[in-house]
């Protein structure tokens, strides 16, 4: 049996992984794949607790997790695409609407 | 009759109130018949209630108390108030007089009030008035009689300011609110007190406490506590050191004048007073300073009131000066003295302000009396009411004024007081002032030659000295009528009468008095010629001066040109309060409170947070950028950052 903290080590990885993406990528796609990356990271951790702790619970809360990232992703989506036809460009730095 | 409901007790100032709400919301748009309708019905009602009350409390078996059902109303730990309405025979009377007198000055403002603007507001404050008074007499509790005590505050502050686009007006309405207020911190002090040591402010429970402990007589917190009562009695009742308020609230309307200035709010302290008996009774030294107050302001506000021209001031002066009567009564334990002459003085100097009104509205508006003269003959029925007052007012047996006057002086005269004969001796010397003044007022406006002719130019028609319509002359006479039997419920024994009105209060005031000092009638008798006498010496100097031979009062004016300027000026006391009190506080606020506390802390404090607010939005602002991954960078690092303080946190805040 795969000990607890192989689960946790990948999943922080994942997660980290997901972060230095988050934060170093321009193009606004690959934003969006690192935050799902960082959310599967997430479930990753459920998963290996809930089968630590014998209990279902964080299971089901890994299925309410990815109900709203697919949703996220419908929206995002749909905002990525009419920004792609407003500004002819997926660049978040050329993307400076909240400029005060 | 059956006897009255205990509930129906609430109409008696909510019906006053539902008036007011009427006038006061709607009035502006309701046709003047029908506000003078509501009025007076709001104000009839609880009359007629009074009236029943008076059957029932009357019938040979009825209790000498009624009291609604009580409700909570404040309820913390350590203390709580109810509230309740209760009824006993000093209330009874005092309800009489502002339910009766308040109706028939209602009537008359009708008439007085018919071509003003603001009718609707008026008749709106009346009413709100009437509401707050009979609160005031009716409550069961110190908290309910201070709610009714400031409410009649309100109310006269509005009425004294009606014409409140005069500037004089409406300064005198902010004089007679801020006086009083100096006057309700005594009052709220001593609640304090009440509160601290007896735990309730129900008169009940106060008065049966100290019924039960015959130790605490001249108890250094009773004494407190009276004094502090005494401080808010002479702010409401217009008394040394805080009457200076009463005379410039003639501002008002005349019919105002004579039902809250006169006939009912003023005596709410002399009311308090003997509600409050038992208190006093236990604190000798401050009934010794009522007494005193009260000697000293029936004769410094009689000498005021005897050079003043115009004829409300001159009435003014007089009711401070007949209030400081009062006063001196309770002061010496004649408390059903002063509920006596209260009710008499009611009937009276109500009808000497209607009176006057109706003489200032027959001049169309002229006040000063040495623009009037030889009036008997133009205003018949005004002439004849307002003499009725007049020779109750100045003691003249057997008007009103003679019987409760005479029987204070007599109750002072033989009081254990060691101060009697001094008290006595200044009530009597402002007998016979009060006597002057008044037949000055007499003799100048009704008698001698007209001097109002100039006035009634050719353009002017409208201008000719008339008299007032019967809806104002109604209340005269009914009250020229109170004004001349009004006395005969308090004959005393001496006369051949029953001193029924005593009877009456005994059950209020016979528990906790000191027991009645019988010295024989012939001293009374005595006491009452000398007074009579007095009277007639007043009525004789007013006869010789202003009748028969006018300029003599000018004249002997003119030798003693220090004595009248004093009284002219009215002893400089406005000007010394002005000087001594006004001054140093307006110095302090303009100095101290608005250069160093507002300017300096409030709008400092003020500032300095926006300031800040400026200074850091300044240092933060670059960060502002509008680049998602410097936004999604600090994102992360405060999320990091919390998570270290979670981690590392605990065992860093445990080496510490």
């Amino acid at each position: 049996m795969v000990p607890t903290a192989y689960y946790l080590v990948l999943a922080a990885m994942l997660f980290s992984i997901g972060i230095a993406a988050f934060l170093i990528k321009r193009n606004v796609i690959t934003i969006f794949i690192s935050i799902e990356l960082m959310l599967n990271a997430v479930n990753l951790t459920f998963v290996a607790f809930a089968h630590m702790w014998h209990q279902v619970s964080g299971q089901i809360f890994v299925f309410f997790v990815m109900v709203v990232a697919a949703a996220e992703a419908a929206v995002g989506l749909a905002i990525i695409i009419s920004i792609f036809r407003t500004r002819q460009t997926l660049n978040v730095d050329e993307i400076d609407l909240m400029k005060s | 009759m059956s006897p009255i409901p205990t509930s129906y007790l609430w109409y008696i100032p909510l019906l006053p109130f539902a008036g007011f709400m009427v006038n006061g919301t709607l009035g502006r748009k309701l046709p003047r018949v029908l506000i003078s309708t509501v009025a007076l019905l709001c104000t009839a009602l609880p009359a007629s209630i009074v009236a029943w009350l008076w059957v029932t409390m009357r019938a040979p078996d009825a209790p000498d108390t009624l009291q609604t059902l009580t409700y909570p109303w404040i309820a913390i730990t350590g203390f709580h108030a109810n509230f309740a309405l209760t009824v006993d025979h000093l209330t009874l009377i005092m309800l009489g007089v502002v339910t009766g007198v308040g109706f028939l000055i209602h009537i008359y403002s009708v008439g007085y009030m018919a071509h003003e603007d603001g009718y609707w507001r008026f008749f709106a404050y009346l009413n709100l008035f009437m509401f707050f008074m009979s609160v005031l007499v009716l409550a069961d509790s110190f908290l309910l009689l201070f709610v009714g005590w400031e409410g009649v505050g309100l109310a006269s502050y509005l009425l004294i300011g009606f014409y409140f686009k005069k500037t004089s007006a409406a300064n005198a309405g902010k004089k007679a609110f801020v006086v009083n207020r100096i006057g309700d911190f005594g009052f709220l002090l001593a609640m304090f007190l009440l509160i601290a040591h007896f735990g309730s402010l129900t008169f009940s429970q106060v008065f049966s406490t100290i019924g039960q402990h015959p130790e605490w007589q001249g108890a250094r917190f009773l004494t407190a506590i009276a004094l502090l009562l005494v401080l808010g009695a002479a702010g409401k009742s217009a008394q040394i050191p805080l009457y200076i308020w009463l005379p410039d609230a003639m501002e008002g309307p005349t019919p105002v004048s004579a039902l809250i200035h006169a006939a009912t709010m003023v005596t709410a302290g002399i009311y308090m007073v003997a509600r409050c008996h038992l208190l006093f009774d236990h604190a000798p030294i401050a009934l010794t300073v009522v007494a005193c107050i009260g000697a000293a302001t029936a004769i410094f506000a009689a000498s005021i009131g005897m050079v003043q021209h115009d004829i409300k001031r001159v009435l003014a002066y007089s009711t401070i000066s007949q209030l400081g009567y009062m006063f001196m009564a309770c002061g010496v334990g004649a408390y059903a003295a002063g509920i006596f002459h209260l009710l008499t003085h009611a009937f009276f100097k109500a009808l000497l302000f209607l009176a006057a009104g109706s003489v200032i509205h027959a001049l169309c508006g002229e006040q000063d009396m040495r623009n009037m003269g030889g009036l008997r003959k133009r205003i018949p029925i005004t002439f004849w009411t307002m003499s009725a007052g007049v020779f109750a007012i100045a003691g003249i047996p057997p008007f009103a004024g003679f019987f409760s006057k005479d029987e204070i002086l007599y109750q002072t005269f033989i009081s254990p007081n060691p101060l009697h004969i001094v008290l006595w001796l200044v009530g009597l010397v402002t007998a016979g002032m009060t006597s002057f003044y008044m037949f000055r007022l007499w003799f100048k406006t009704f008698f001698g030659e007209p001097r109002t002719e100039q006035r009634e130019t050719p353009g002017h028609p409208t201008h000719s000295v008339h008299e007032s319509p019967w809806i104002m002359l109604f209340p005269l006479v009914v009250l020229a009528i109170l004004s001349v039997i009004g006395g005969w419920v308090g004959v005393p024994a001496a006369m051949l009468g029953h001193d029924e009105i005593g009877h009456f209060l005994d059950p209020v005031f016979a528990s906790g008095a000191a027991p009645v000092l019988t010295t024989g009638h012939s001293l009374e008798l005595i006491l009452a010629l000398i007074s009579v006498l007095t009277a007639a010496v007043g009525f004789y100097i007013a006869y010789l001066c202003y009748y028969k031979k006018p300029g003599t009062a000018a004249a002997f004016a003119d030798r003693n040109k220090s004595a009248y300027a004093l009284l002219a000026s009215k002893y400089w006391v406005d000007e010394f309060y002005t000087n001594f009190l006004v001054v140093p506080l307006l110095m302090f606020t303009r100095g101290v409170l608005e250069l160093i506390v507002d300017r300096g802390v409030v709008n400092g404090s003020g500032r300095a947070a926006g300031m800040a607010t400026r200074g850091f939005a300044w240092a933060t602002r670059s960060q502002i950028s509008g680049n998602i991954r410097s936004y999604a960078g600090w994102l992360a690092f405060g999320a990091a950052a919390v998570l270290a303080v979670m981690v590392f946190g605990r065992s860093l805040w445990m080496h510490l």
